[in-house]
């Protein structure tokens, strides 16, 4: 499957519901995980004998264990009211990419399988068999979902597409058919901590040559711990913080935050990421194996908090799961919640007057914000609601004075996916990619035109990497693209250390 | 007027036949025996499936924003969620004022038919008689609207299967031999009610061989049996939906599914 040459959506004035064009997107499948990769998560390595019953065994198997999957199966009325919230349907005009058409390719199983009126009357209710076509679609569409959550926003049941596809990944796992990119990094994290590969030796020379170019840039010796024992805070971030930009001038962030607020924190090396990337395939054993690393490393290194780093889906596990997956929390301090966002961190320390900034650092940018999708629709932050839409916002417009937002149902939770969540960052969904980002775009477009917008922040390693990729396919400025914590990094006012507790 | 006049027929006596001339038929114990088979189906069926969404265990915090982060919060989300269709109107205007018109109408329209099971009728469901009919006009048009977009909306088109047609049209079958009965030939609506009251006592009383009657109430027990079955279960599965009646509290309080105590092991 050679990636076919593709035409990029043109920016519009106005974000245009597309007309369907049908098997549009057909051809749009990652790269099918290799035995190796499906092996080392205990999936089987190519698609089995009997799959089509072994399919259909998971899926009862999954009814039994998830309200939202029976529910939701059970419950769509066709309203159509979700047909137009899915930025790839609106980047593709492909109908299966309207959610409900997305959660049909399921639901025609279920109810040939799992109900009366697919088993008695299956022409009458759309029941189909789990056919190898059907399959394929299953393959090709449900990887077509960056499990964003927009369109539960505006179902009138709540009816989670990510669900969903969480679950047919799953199924499709466990038949022999898993993705290559998120089985392969999924195996990483178990054998190196980190979905890079990175081991301690290469992340500490990493880091220290970071230590380096901040002092050489500020004057003032920054320190990025790894491994500190004793240390108050474990950060926990995504790996693309230790290596890649804008994701790196994030982490310089963080570290100036916790120095200038004398706060003694630690990376580890042995639970360095973020990332639970088995979220999206929807295994909750590979989940809780992944959160198990946190709570080991915060045990280890004797921490009283953790601190997650700018990281989406991260996020989302750690503010919703990780207590159910790897808690309870009781021998972190219980002044703090566990676990927090950096975010959080350093909005607490503006509120106090911990930290002071200089915002005319900033002054050469007018900065919009991208709000994550996994931040937006599957967590929160702070004590308030819509925390996490407000906080980055406060922070941003305490370390720059030109700030705008993009307009207003692009935005909190009606955000558009950066398009490349979800597992789906991969460069064999290129396509799907740089046409599922088109809705951002479109936002961002308006706000370059009308209010000379320079630079786009956001709090998620993917989006990040994502927008850099696809931004300059937009005739944007790969550059664009900065982290909330680089704004901090440029503007807060750094002094060089006072005794600490730990050295 | 007449209907109070009509009532007061059965205070004194309410075994009274007020069709003595009529009589026990085949008809009539057809039309019981269909009833009852039809409560039973739609009672047993829906039990099952809420048993079933009860046991079902939800492992995760899933909550969509705006999240309420207290248990009265959430019942006032699904207040309005259920009152007011508030995601839809955030989603679709003209979804949400369809959907409106025909469930408002729906309800009130159910809310008239109480009368014909209570002897004496409850004031306020008298009180509500004349909107209830009224309701039945609008219940069509919302269904009408509905139905249309399904034609004229490329998207709803292709997301429709002929069930979500027959649907509707079971709905406006049963809404237009309702108005049928109203504004056709009128119907004995003493001896329908005492047919009514009959069913709930246990103590048949002969049906009114009247043709849109017969339609109308074969096309009702068809409704409440297939309900259990169908996409109806979305009236049940609102309340069960875990994006939406879930506290969001996930940091302070530890959720616990069984598959997560497995974990802790
Ligand atoms: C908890 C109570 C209920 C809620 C919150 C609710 C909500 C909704 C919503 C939001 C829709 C989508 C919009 C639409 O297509 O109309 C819908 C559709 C529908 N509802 Fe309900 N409903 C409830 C109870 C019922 C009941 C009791 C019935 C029937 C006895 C019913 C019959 C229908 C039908 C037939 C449709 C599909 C209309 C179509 O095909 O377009 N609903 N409902
Ligand atoms: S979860 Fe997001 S990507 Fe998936 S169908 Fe819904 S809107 Fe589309
Ligand atoms: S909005 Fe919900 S109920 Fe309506 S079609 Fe989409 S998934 Fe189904």
């Amino acid at each position: 499957m050679a990636a076919p040459t593709f035409t990029i959506p043109a920016l519009e004035d106005d974000l245009a519901i597309p007309a369907i064009a049908e098997g549009a997107m057909a051809h749009s499948k990652p790269f099918v995980a290799k035995p190796e990769h499906q092996e080392a998560l205990g999936f089987p390595g190519q698609l089995v004998e009997g799959w089509h019953d072994k399919a259909i065994a998971k899926m009862g198997d999954l009814l039994g264990k998830s309200r939202a999957l029976r529910v939701f199966l059970d419950s769509c009325v066709k309203c159509g009211a979700c047909t137009d919230k899915c930025h790839y349907f609106l980047g593709t005009g492909d109908p299966k990419n309207m959610p409900v058409a997305r959660q049909d390719l399921m639901r025609q199983v279920y109810r040939r399988h799992f109900t009366l009126a697919g088993k008695f009357f299956p022409g009458l209710v759309g029941a189909k068999d789990l056919t190898k076509d059907v399959l394929d679609d299953w393959y090709a569409y449900f990887h077509q979902c960056s499990q964003c959550r927009r369109c539960a926003v505006f179902c009138p049941y709540g009816i989670d597409t990510a669900e969903i596809s969480m679950a047919g990944r799953e199924i499709m796992d466990h038949i022999g058919m898993g993705q290559k990119y998120s089985n392969e990094i999924i195996a990483k994290v178990h054998k190196f901590g980190n979905n890079l590969g990175l081991q301690e030796k290469g992340l500490r020379a990493t880091l220290a040559s970071l230590e380096d170019d901040m002092e050489e840039a500020t004057g003032v010796k920054v320190r990025i711990p790894v491994n500190e024992k004793g240390a108050e805070v474990l950060l926990v971030t995504p790996s693309a913080d230790f290596f890649a930009s804008p994701h790196i001038e994030g982490l310089m962030g963080y570290a100036k935050v916790f120095h200038q607020a004398n706060i003694s924190w630690t990376v580890s090396s042995y639970a360095s990421e973020a990332a639970n990337f088995a979220l999206f395939v929807g295994s909750h054993e590979q989940m809780h194996k992944i959160a198990l690393r946190i709570r080991q490393a915060a045990l280890d290194l004797g921490v009283k908090r953790i601190v997650f780093g700018e990281c989406g889906h991260a996020w989302r596990v750690a503010y919703s799961f990780l207590n159910t997956l790897a808690g309870p929390w009781d021998f972190l301090d219980p002044a703090y919640p566990a676990p927090q966002h950096i975010c959080e961190v350093t909005y607490d320390l503006i509120q106090k007057g911990a930290l002071s900034f200089d915002k005319s650092k900033n002054d050469d940018k007018v900065v919009t914000f991208h709000d994550s999708c996994n931040v937006a629709r599957g967590s929160r932050m702070g004590d308030m609601p819509d925390g996490q839409f407000r906080i980055p916002r406060e922070i941003i417009k305490a370390c720059c004075n030109n700030f705008v937002d993009m307009r207003e149902d692009t935005i909190g939770a009606k955000t558009f996916c950066c398009g490349g969540g979800g597992g789906l960052l991969t460069d064999d969904l290129m396509e799907l990619r740089v046409k599922g980002a088109m809705p951002r775009m479109q936002a961002l477009n308006e706000v370059i035109k009308s209010h000379g917008v320079t630079h786009m922040a956001a709090i998620c390693a993917i989006c990040k990497s994502q927008f850099g990729t696809v931004m300059p396919k937009y005739g944007m400025g790969m550059d664009m693209i900065v982290s909330v914590h680089q704004l901090v990094s440029n503007a807060i006012r750094i002094e060089p250390a006072q005794a600490t507790a730990s050295a | 007027m007449l209907l109070k006049k009509m009532d007061s027929r059965f205070r004194g006596n309410d075994r009274m036949d007020v069709n003595g001339d009529r009589g026990m038929n085949a008809l009539t114990v057809t039309y019981a025996l269909l009833f009852y088979a039809a409560v039973a189906v739609f009672v047993l069926g829906l039990a099952y499936r809420v048993r079933l969404y009860a046991r079902t265990p939800a492992p995760f915090k899933i909550p969509t924003p705006p999240a309420p982060i207290t248990q009265g919060g959430v019942v006032l989300r699904m207040a309005r969620e259920v009152c007011l269709f508030e995601s839809l109107f955030k989603a679709n205007k003209w979804i949400w004022l369809f959907a409106m018109l025909f469930h408002a109408a729906l309800v009130l329209v159910l809310l008239r038919h109480l009368r014909y099971f209570q002897e004496p009728v409850w004031t306020w469901v008298e009180l509500i008689q004349p909107f209830g009919l009224y309701a039945g006009f609008v219940m069509v048009v919302g269904l009408a609207g509905l139905w249309a977009r399904r034609f004229l909306v490329e998207r709803v088109r292709y997301i429709s299967s002929p069930s979500d047609h027959l649907m509707l049209a079971l709905f406006v079958a049963i809404g237009l031999s309702g108005l049928a009965l109203k504004y056709g030939e009128r119907t004995d609506v003493v001896a329908l009610k005492a047919f009514a009251l009959g069913l709930v006592r246990f103590d048949w009383q002969p049906l009114p061989a009247e043709p849109f009657l017969l339609v109308h109430l074969a096309l009702v027990a068809l409704l409440m049996a297939i309900f259990p079955f169908s996409k109806l279960l979305h009236a049940p599965g609102v309340f069960f939906s875990p994006t939406r009646n879930q506290v969001d509290d996930a940091r302070s309080r530890r959720h616990l599914a069984r598959f997560a105590a497995a974990f802790d092991k």
